[in-house]
C-alpha cells in the first residue's frame, strides 16, 4: 500500500485539528471559540483511534474461541497473520486508545459546559460575547475604583 | 512480515470517505457566521466521527461520541446561543494572518511527526503490540468479561475513570456556581408553546420517558458484554429527564428533582466510586483492587462451584466491583447533566422573561 | 537535618496507603463539602480534608526518606497494565508544598469567602477548591502519563468557574476565566497530543516504562514532536513566557482564596511535571533534549524574567503587579533548572518553594486588607499601614523576601541561584538575575511606598485590620519567610533530595 494511503489518516486528522484551532484563534465570538475548541479536542481523539486500528481487526469484544464467528473472522485473513497477531485465533484492534479517548471525550464535554456557562455570564455582565467589545469595556473598568465592602 | 493491508479494501475506502466529509464540515464551520449553522454542523461533525469510529472498530467510543457530541454538546451550545447572540462578527482579514500562521506551524509539526508514524493498521507497531495486546490476552484471565474496553476502563485503569467521573462532578459544580443561583421566578411550563390542546406530545412523552430510562439501564448493564457502560447510560438517563422538562416545563421537573438533590446525587456517585476503592483497601488490597471487594470471611461462604474451575474462574469481586463503580458513574453523570441543563434552562427562561419586559 | 521518617507519627496501616490517601482524602472531602448543610460545616470539612492530605504527604515524605522512592499500585495491576503512583524526592517536595498551601488557604477561606462570594455558594466553592487540591496532588503522585492529564483537568475544570465567581467584586473576572479556560484546555490538549506520539513510539503510558523504552529508541521525528507538544502544553499551564497570557487576569480577579492557592501551587505543579518529562522521561543527553534546554528553555526563561518584571514595574493594579511578578519568577525557576546541574536544579527547586511561600504570603496579606477595602489600584492602598498595621507588616515581610533582602528566604533563594550559575560557568545567567532583581526592587518599592509612606487622601474609604482568622495563618507564613531566611536546613534538604531524584544522581 502506498505511503500516502497508509498515512492519510494522520494527515487528515492534523488538518482537522488545525481547523479547530483556527476557528478558536481567529474568532472573537466566545461561543464560536468554544466550538473551535470542541472540534480541536474531538480531532485529537481521532488521532488516537487511528493509532489503534489493526488491519483485519475487529472491535475489542472477545469472541468465543473456536466459535463459528471466530472462524468466520479468521477465514478472511492470512492464517500466518492471524497466528502472529491474533489472540485465540481472532485479530482485535487495540482497546487502550479507545479507553483513553472515552475519558478525553468526557473531559471535553465538561470543558464545553463550563466554558459556555462562563460565556453566558460574560454576556449578562458585559452585554456582549465579542472579545473586542469586552476588551473595551474591561479597559474602562480598570479605571474605576473597587467596590466597597 | 509486513502487517499492512495488502489492498485497497472496504474499511480503508470508508475511512477515507468519512475523513474527507469531516474535512468539508470542519471547513464549513470555519466559514459560517451564523452560530446556529455552526452548531448544527458541529453536531453533524460528531455524528460523522461516530460513524468513522465504528469503522475503526471503536464502538464504545462511537457510542459516547454520538451521545455526547451530537447530544449533550449540541443541547448545551443551543442553550448558550439562546442566552447570547446568534451571529458572530466577521473578523477583519488582517486579523486572520497570525492565527493562520500559528496553525500552519503546529500543523506542520504534526505532519512532520506523522510521517515517522507506522502506517494505519500496523499490527506490529509499538502502540498495538505492547500494552494494548497485553490487555487482550490478560482480560479473560484477570477479569473474565468479554468487553475488553470496559475491563480496561473500569478495572485496569479504574483510577483514570475515577478522575474522569471527578471531572464531570467538577463541571457540575462549575456550572452550578455560574448559572445555578439567582432569581428564577418564572419557571412556568411553556404553555404558550405546548398548550393543553397539544395532547400528543404529552402522551408521547409519558410513553417515551420510561422507555428511555429502561434503555439507559440496558446500556448500563450491557457494558461488560458489548458497547455501553455507566457514562453512556448516565447521559441517556439524563435525556429522559430533560425530555420531561421540555414537555412538562422546568418547574415540574425541578419539583420532582430539586437542583440541590441533583447536585447531591452527583457527589454521591463519586463517593460511591471512591468508597468502593476504600473498601477494597480496608479488606487488605490496594485501592480499587476488586479482588478484595469481599472480605475473606464472605469469600469463604461462596460455594466452590460458583467460583468455577481454575481455567475459567469466575471473578465475583471484579464483576461486582465494576458493576458498583459503573453505578457511581451513572449517578454522577446523569445528575450532573441534569444540573447543567437546570443551569442553562433556568437562565433561558429568565432571559426570555427579561427580553419580553423590554 | 529533619528526620521525616518519624515526623508524621502515622500508624503503619495508614502509611502503607499514604500516597493514595493524600489524593483521595481531598476528593472525598470535596464530595462531602458539596453535601454539607451549611457554609460553616463545609469550611470545617475543607480544613479537615486539607489537614489530612498534608498529614499523609508528610507520611509519604517519611517513606521516601526511608526508601528513596515510593510506588503504590492501584487496582492490583502492576504497571504497565495498571496505573501506579510513583513519588520520589521531587514529588515529596511538591506534594508537601501543595498540601501545606491547601491547609493555609482553607484556614483563610473561613473569613474571606463571607465577603467575596454569596453565602449560598460557599459549599460549592469549598468543594471546587478541594477538587483543585485533589487534581494537583494526583498530578504530583501519579506515575502514568495519561493519568496525569486526567488530574490536570480535575484541577482545572472547577478552577475556571472558581476564578469566574470573582465577578461579584470585579466583572473582569469573567473574561479572564474564559481566557484561562481556553488557554488551559489548549495546553492540556497539546499535552494529550504529545502523549499520543510518545505512546505511538513506545506503546506504554507508564512514565518509568516510557523512559526505559525511549532510551533504547533512535531519535525519531515522532519522539521529537511528542517532546515538543508535551513541553508546549505544560509550558502554557506553567505560564512559561511567552505562553503566560492567561495568568495575570486569572490571578488578579479571582476571589482571594483562589488567587492564594493558585499563586502558590498551580504553575509549580506544571513545572514539576515538565521537569519530570525533560529530565526523567526523555533520555537526557539526547541531542534535541539538550538543544531544547540550552537554546529554547533558558533564553525564554531569561526573557520572561526581565520582560515580565518590567511589566510589573509599570502596572497600576496591585494584584496584577504580583501576577506579572509570578510569571517573572517562573523564569527564575526555569533558569535554575536549565543549568542542568544538580546544583542548578537544586537552586531552581529551592526557588520554586521559596516563591510559593512568598506569593502565598503576599496574596493573603493583600486579600485580608482588600476584604474591607475593595481596593484595586496602587493609589487606593495609600496609608493602609496605619489602619491595618499587622497585615501591612506581614505584606512588607513577604515583599522584602520577594525582593531578596538579606535575612529573608528570598535572599537565600536568589543567592543559591547565583552560586549555582557561577559554578556552572553561566555568567550571563548571573547578569539576567541581577537585572531582574533590580526591577523587582523597583516594583516592590512602589508597593511598599504606597502602603506605608503615602497618606490616605481625605474622604477615601478606610481599611480595617483583617480578622484574627486571617492574621493567624498570615503571620505563620510571614514568620516562615524569616525563619527559613535564618535557618534554611529544611527547604535545603528537600530541594537537594529533589534535585538528586530529578537528575538521577547518587544521594
Amino acid at each position: 500500500m502506498s505511503f500516502f494511503l497508509s498515512h492519510f489518516n494522520y494527515i487528515a486528522v492534523a488538518i482537522l485539528m488545525m481547523a479547530g484551532l483556527f476557528v478558536l484563534f481567529s474568532s472573537g465570538n466566545l461561543i464560536k471559540r468554544m466550538i473551535g475548541l470542541a472540534i480541536f479536542q474531538t480531532s485529537t481523539g481521532l488521532f488516537y483511534i487511528s493509532l489503534a486500528k489493526v488491519f483485519g481487526g475487529t472491535a475489542a469484544i472477545a469472541v468465543e474461541p473456536g466459535s463459528s464467528e471466530a472462524r468466520e473472522l479468521a477465514s478472511r485473513l492470512d492464517p500466518a497473520y492471524v497466528a502472529q497477531y491474533g489472540v485465540d485465533g481472532v485479530v482485535y484492534s487495540n482497546p487502550l486508545p479507545h479507553v483513553l479517548i472515552l475519558t478525553a471525550i468526557v473531559v471535553g464535554v465538561a470543558t464545553l459546559a463550563v466554558g459556555l456557562a462562563i460565556a453566558v455570564r460574560v454576556r449578562e455582565a458585559f452585554g456582549s460575547v465579542e472579545a473586542d467589545e469586552i476588551d473595551v469595556l474591561s479597559r474602562v473598568e480598570a479605571t474605576q475604583p473597587g467596590p466597597q465592602a | 512480515m509486513t502487517a499492512l493491508p495488502s489492498s485497497f479494501d472496504v474499511t480503508l475506502a470508508l475511512d477515507i470517505v468519512l475523513l474527507v466529509m469531516l474535512l468539508v464540515v470542519a471547513g464549513a464551520v470555519a466559514r459560517t457566521r451564523s452560530l446556529l449553522a455552526a452548531i448544527i454542523m458541529f453536531s453533524v461533525y460528531s455524528l460523522i466521527s461516530a460513524v468513522w469510529l465504528v469503522v475503526m472498530d471503536a464502538p464504545d467510543v462511537a457510542f459516547t461520541e454520538a451521545v455526547v457530541g451530537a447530544g449533550v454538546s449540541t443541547i448545551i451550545l443551543l442553550g448558550a446561543i439562546l442566552l447570547t447572540r446568534g451571529e458572530a462578527e466577521r473578523p477583519d482579514w488582517r486579523r486572520l494572518i497570525a492565527p493562520a500562521l500559528a496553525c500552519i506551524a503546529v500543523g506542520g509539526l504534526l505532519v512532520f511527526a506523522a510521517i515517522g508514524l507506522p502506517g494505519l493498521g500496523d499490527a506490529a507497531s509499538p502502540a498495538n503490540a505492547y500494552v494494548g495486546r497485553a490487555y487482550l490476552e490478560a482480560t479473560p484471565k484477570d477479569i473474565g468479561m468479554p468487553n475488553v474496553v470496559t475491563a480496561v476502563l473500569s478495572s485496569y485503569r479504574s483510577f483514570d475513570t475515577l478522575g474522569e467521573t471527578t471531572v464531570i462532578f467538577a463541571a457540575g459544580v462549575g456550572v452550578a456556581l455560574m448559572l445555578g443561583f439567582g432569581p428564577r421566578a418564572s419557571l412556568a411550563p411553556p404553555s404558550a408553546v405546548i398548550g393543553d390542546h397539544h395532547v400528543v406530545p404529552r402522551v408521547a412523552a409519558k410513553l417515551l420517558i420510561p422507555l428511555v430510562a429502561l434503555f439507559a439501564f440496558y446500556v448500563q448493564f450491557h457494558g461488560d458484554l458489548g458497547a455501553g457502560g455507566g457514562f453512556q447510560a448516565g447521559v441517556i438517563m439524563a435525556a429522559a429527564i430533560i425530555l420531561h422538562a421540555l414537555v412538562f416545563g422546568l418547574r415540574e421537573t425541578m419539583a420532582a428533582i430539586p437542583p440541590r438533590v441533583a447536585r447531591s446525587l452527583a457527589s454521591l456517585g463519586v463517593l460511591l466510586y471512591a468508597g468502593i476503592g476504600v473498601i477494597c483497601m480496608m479488606n487488605g488490597g490496594g485501592f480499587l483492587d476488586y479482588d478484595y471487594l469481599f472480605p475473606p470471611s464472605v469469600e469463604q461462604q461462596i460455594p466452590g462451584w460458583l467460583l468455577g474451575d481454575s481455567e475459567h474462574a469466575h471473578h465475583w469481586g471484579q464483576h461486582f466491583g465494576i458493576m458498583l463503580i459503573e453505578l457511581g458513574v451513572l449517578l454522577t453523570v446523569s445528575a450532573t447533566m441534569v444540573t447543567i441543563f437546570y443551569g442553562f434552562g433556568g437562565r433561558t427562561v429568565e432571559a426570555a422573561r427579561q427580553e419580553a419586559k423590554q | 537535618m529533619i528526620a521525616f521518617e518519624t515526623l508524621h507519627a502515622a500508624p503503619p496501616a495508614l502509611t502503607a496507603h499514604a500516597p493514595l490517601l493524600m489524593v483521595v482524602a481531598p476528593l472525598i472531602a470535596a464530595c462531602a463539602a458539596a453535601l454539607a448543610p451549611s457554609a460553616r460545616v463545609s469550611w470545617m470539612i475543607s480544613v479537615t480534608g486539607s489537614v489530612f492530605a498534608a498529614w499523609m504527604a508528610l507520611a509519604v515524605a517519611g517513606e521516601v526518606a526511608r526508601r528513596g522512592v515510593v510506588d503504590y499500585v492501584i487496582g492490583g495491576f502492576a504497571p504497565p497494565l495498571g496505573i501506579a503512583l510513583h513519588i520520589d524526592g521531587l514529588g515529596v517536595m511538591v506534594a508537601l508544598l501543595v498540601s501545606s498551601a491547601g491547609v493555609m488557604a482553607s484556614l483563610y477561606s473561613g473569613h474571606s469567602l463571607t465577603t467575596e462570594v454569596g453565602a449560598e455558594k460557599h459549599t460549592l466553592v469549598q468543594s471546587g477548591f478541594l477538587l483543585c487540591q485533589t487534581g494537583l496532588l494526583g498530578l504530583v503522585a501519579t506515575g502514568d502519563a495519561f493519568n496525569a492529564f486526567v488530574f490536570l483537568e480535575v484541577s482545572s475544570i472547577g478552577t475556571y468557574a472558581l476564578v469566574a465567581i470573582g465577578e461579584k467584586r470585579d466583572r473582569r473576572a469573567l473574561p479572564a476565566a474564559f481566557n484561562y479556560l481556553i488557554m488551559g484546555t489548549i495546553g492540556a490538549t497539546f499535552y494529550v497530543i504529545g502523549i499520543g506520539f510518545l505512546y505511538a513510539a513506545t506503546g506504554t503510558l507508564n512514565m518509568a516504562d516510557m523512559a526505559a523504552r525511549l532510551a533504547t529508541l533512535d531519535d525519531s521525528s515522532v519522539v521529537q514532536a511528542g517532546f515538543a507538544f508535551v513541553v508546549v502544553g505544560l509550558g502554557i499551564k506553567a505560564a512559561m513566557f511567552p505562553l503566560h497570557g492567561w495568568l495575570p487576569g486569572a490571578y488578579s480577579y479571582a476571589p482571594s482564596l483562589i488567587s492564594i492557592f493558585l499563586a502558590a501551587t498551580a504553575t509549580k505543579t506544571s513545572i514539576y511535571l515538565m521537569a519530570r518529562f525533560v529530565f526523567d522521561v526523555f533520555p537526557y543527553g539526547a541531542a534535541f533534549g539538550q538543544a531544547f534546554v540550552t537554546w529554547v528553555l533558558a533564553p525564554l526563561a531569561a526573557t520572561g524574567a526581565i520582560v515580565c518584571s518590567l511589566q510589573a514595574v509599570f502596572e497600576k493594579e496591585i494584584r496584577r503587579i504580583l501576577a506579572f511578578s509570578s510569571v517573572a519568577q517562573v523564569g527564575f525557576i526555569l533558569l535554575g533548572l536549565s543549568l542542568a546541574t544538580v546544583g542548578g536544579a537544586s537552586a531552581g527547586l529551592f526557588y520554586l518553594g521559596a516563591h510559593a511561600l512568598i506569593k502565598i504570603t503576599l496574596f493573603m496579606a493583600l486579600g485580608g486588607v482588600a476584604l474591607s477595602l475593595g481596593a484595586r489600584r496602587l493609589g487606593e492602598f495609600a496609608g493602609v499601614a496605619r489602619e491595618a498595621p499587622w497585615s501591612a507588616t506581614a505584606f512588607a515581610i513577604g515583599a522584602a523576601s520577594l525582593a531578596g533582602v538579606p535575612l529573608t528566604l528570598g535572599f537565600l533563594a536568589k543567592w543559591r541561584l547565583i552560586e549555582a550559575a557561577l559554578q556552572a560557568g553561566a555568567i550571563w545567567v548571573v547578569v539576567v538575575l541581577a537585572i531582574a532583581s533590580l526591577l523587582t526592587f523597583l516594583y516592590v518599592g512602589r508597593m511598599l511606598e504606597a502602603i506605608f509612606f503615602r497618606a490616605a487622601p481625605a474622604g477615601a474609604p478606610r481599611a480595617r485590620e483583617a480578622p484574627v482568622g486571617v492574621l493567624a495563618p498570615l503571620w505563620v507564613l510571614a514568620g516562615l519567610n524569616i525563619w527559613f531566611g535564618l535557618d534554611a536546613s529544611l527547604p535545603e534538604q528537600l530541594a537537594n533530595s529533589a534535585a538528586r531524584a530529578l537528575l538521577g544522581a547518587a544521594p
